[in-house]
């Protein structure tokens, strides 16, 4: 709380200003750099994955290498790049938006930061211990992950405590901010919507890191210390692992979604030049999503055997959760409908998350159908499915956010070519890469697999050179901010012409201590 | 602040709680298995018969038996396959053989397919009530007394009981489960 005494020194300098950093504009940076960092390194698994699947036949890697990527892949991407990043945000941003001068609890902020590198550092290690990484999916299914996991099992089980905590320490201060810190004129319904979503999803994550953290602790007893909560032959059960996950693991993919409606929700108004439409419709529709979110997670286990009147709920209880998101999507091209719109980098990027998470909204709801989820599960068509969720949305959200952004972060404007450049090479790779796998999953090619039939060949080459275009143009992203930061036409305060809240109140760059005191709000 | 620290707490309140509610879901999830005869698990206790039986209809049962990984011991059902009348009492045999040279100690677990039929399975004695212990090469026949509900759903035409021995030896003494 230096800055409440008053105190107007600039940021330390050398390696202790990250080190010790209480302020959430370097701590915000922090998490965005290491995201970034955990999407190359998930990025470049994903392309070995690729790479064996140009064509049938097992030619790049070993199928016991290959299960460690696809594990490593997914683990990193979600819990390494995709959570964080959304957290940076959250740092950089939600007290900027609310007129607060930092986060409520700024040592809480720097010790969750800097629990990640470790995290990560202990989950990447294991590639190199005998015996191999995770091989298990990033489901981590029991028994795979308790009786025939490698030996690196344990340093999992504490890479995601650590993530954990982390989370649930950052969520518990974004709470705490937001309830507490806002201006005295900003009331919940004049938030800006990126503040609402983060609001939601930190309570969502408080409600399930814990049951993730539990159920990695009964793995961890059950390999060490002789329980049987997961296997049959000390009276436990399997099928139970797949509760516990997936009670966690349905409002983890909201988790990482939410705060992307909340960016869309942004930016769409900002470049058609009109006022959102429906703020209070998206925030209860927000809500419901989130609550509903916890009477779904059977859908992921429409095949483990659960009785009819299962299959019927959690069918139902899934196609009901789209209704919200169907709002959602409604009042985006609502607000876009009439306005003076352009096309700067951002705007491309969420007009490109509104079509193609609608893609993927459909697609969820065909797995939804339960009866026809017997054919499509554990197929490509699966893995099709949470890519245009996740790619598409939650990273284009996040793409999106970092272009809107950035100006403000840098004071510098950012190569709009490049930009261009970027969002297009990724949108074409993307669709590419992600596109024929609906079509090599409803024809019945199993997800996880390094080799495969003949009759996949001409789609897996397709998906494997988008995604070598996707991936490769990642790094245009790189050129971009590393031009920005370093300099670039000048930014002014209201960078955008559209862009209206107090974020674009305080210069560009945004001074080391904003909102001293707090300001109006309208 | 003091508003602040009221709201932490509360936060890390709800944290451990739900840490807790992770394990409590693990009891709460075979209470609701339970109640509702989901997962095809059986009772393991034993029931008396009514001593109606109902020729009208005639229930295949079949008998599945399995080792769990690595389990030397051989386990088979020497009835595969029978035809039963609900509310009829009927005896399943198998055969069951430690193929080691130690003591083992086995529990046969049973799941029953469609899982709506657990409910309607009753059992008045049965080799998976109990641990068996085994000395080394040591075979014997074990069986389980049945009889099906007369209340069974007529469009279960079909029940199949799969047992799989597990190899207990290292546990502690488990609660039949
Ligand atoms: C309209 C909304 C959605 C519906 C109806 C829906 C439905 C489903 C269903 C039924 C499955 C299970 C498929 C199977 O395994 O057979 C599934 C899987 C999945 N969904 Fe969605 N979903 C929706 C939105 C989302 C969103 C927004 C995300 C994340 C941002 C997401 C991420 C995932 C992931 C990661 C999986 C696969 C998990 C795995 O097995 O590895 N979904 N979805
Ligand atoms: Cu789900």
């Amino acid at each position: 709380m230096t800055s409440a005494v008053g105190h107007h020194h600039g940021p330390a300098t050398g390696i202790t200003r990250w080190l010790f950093t209480t302020n959430h504009k370097d701590i915000g940076s922090m998490y965005l750099i290491f995201s970034l960092l955990m999407f190359f390194i998930g990025g470049s698994m994903a392309l070995v994955i690729r790479m064996e699947l140009v064509e049938p036949g097992l030619q790049v890697v070993q199928p016991e290498f290959f299960n460690q990527m696809t594990t490593m892949h997914g683990l990193i991407m979600v819990f390494g790049a995709v959570m964080p990043a959304f957290v940076g945000l959250a740092n950089w941003m939600v007290p900027l938006m609310i007129g607060a001068p930092d986060m409520a609890l700024p040592r809480l902020n720097n010790f969750s930061f800097w629990l990640l590198p470790f995290a990560f550092f202990m989950l990447l290690s294991t590639l190199v211990m005998d015996g191999g990484a995770p091989d298990f999916g990033w489901t981590f299914y029991a028994p795979l992950s308790t009786t025939y996991a490698p030996p690196s099992v344990t340093f999992f089980i504490f890479a995601i405590h650590l993530a954990g905590v982390s989370s649930i320490l950052g969520a518990i201060n974004v709470i705490v901010t937001i309830m507490n810190m806002r201006a005295p004129t900003m009331s919940y319904m004049k938030m800006p919507l990126f503040v609402w979503t983060w609001l939601i999803t930190a309570f969502l994550l408080v409600a399930v890191m814990p049951v993730l953290a539990g159920t990695v602790t009964m793995m961890l007893t059950d390999i060490h210390f002789g329980t049987s909560f997961f296997d049959a032959g000390g009276g436990g059960d399997p099928v139970l692992f797949q509760h516990l996950f997936w009670f966690f693991g349905h409002p983890e993919v909201y988790i990482m979604i939410l705060p992307a409606f909340g960016i869309i929700s942004q930016i769409v108004p900002t470049f058609s030049r009109k006022p959102l439409f429906g703020y209070a419709s998206m925030v209860y529709a927000t809500s419901s999503i989130a609550l509903l979110s916890f009477t779904v997670w059977a859908h992921h286990m429409f095949t483990v055997g659960i009785p009819l009147v299962g299959e019927l709920f959690f069918m139902y209880a899934t196609m009901l959760i789209s209704v919200p998101t169907g709002v959602k999507v409604f009042n985006w091209v609502a607000t876009m409908f009439r306005g003076s719109m352009t096309f700067e980098t951002p705007m491309l990027f969420a007009i490109a998350f509104i079509v193609l998470f609608t893609i993927g909204g459909f697609s969820g709801l065909m797995l939804a159908i339960s009866p026809a989820d017997f054919q499509y599960h554990d197929t490509y068509f699966v893995v099709a499915h949470f890519h245009y969720v996740l790619v598409p949305g939650a990273v284009f959200s996040i793409m999106a956010a970092a272009y809107y952004w950035m100006p403000k972060w840098t004071g510098n404007m950012y190569d709009e070519y490049l930009g261009k450049c970027h969002f297009w090479c990724s949108f074409v790779g993307l669709n590419l890469t992600f596109f024929p796998m609906h079509f090599v999953g409803l024809a019945g090619m199993p997800r996880r697999i390094p080799d495969y039939s003949i009759q996949f060949a001409d789609f897996n080459l397709v998906s494997s050179l988008g995604g070598f275009l996707f991936g490769f143009s990642q790094l245009i992203f790189v050129l971009v901010v590393v031009k920005c930061v370093k300099g670039g036409k000048k930014a002014e305060a209201v960078v955008w012409e559209g862009a209206e809240g107090l974020e674009w109140q305080v210069p560009s760059p945004a001074p080391y201590h904003t909102f001293e005191t707090p300001p109006e709000v309208k | 602040m003091k508003s602040n620290r009221k709201l932490i707490l509360q936060l890390c309140g709800a944290t451990v709680g739900m840490f807790l509610f992770g394990f409590a879901l693990v009891p709460l999830y075979d209470v609701f298995c339970d109640i509702t005869g989901l997962n095809g698990k059986l009772e393991l206790v034993a029931k008396k018969n009514t001593g109606v039986i109902d020729t009208s209809r005639a229930i295949k049962v079949q008998f599945i038996a399995n080792t769990n990984e690595n389990m030397p011991w051989d386990f088979v059902a020497k009835d595969v396959e029978m035809t039963v009348h609900p509310g009829e009492n009927a005896r399943a045999d198998f055969f069951v053989q430690n193929l080691t040279n130690e003591q083992m100690v086995g529990q046969a677990i049973v799941s029953v397919s469609p899982s709506i039929g657990a409910k309607y399975f009753h059992k008045t004695q049965c080799f998976c009530f109990d641990r068996q212990v085994l000395n080394g090469k040591q075979a014997q026949e074990v069986s389980v007394l049945f009889s099906l509900d007369t209340d069974l759903p007529d469009r279960v035409k079909k029940i199949t009981l799969s047992y799989t021995f597990f190899d207990i030896t290292d546990l502690q003494p488990v609660a039949a489960n």
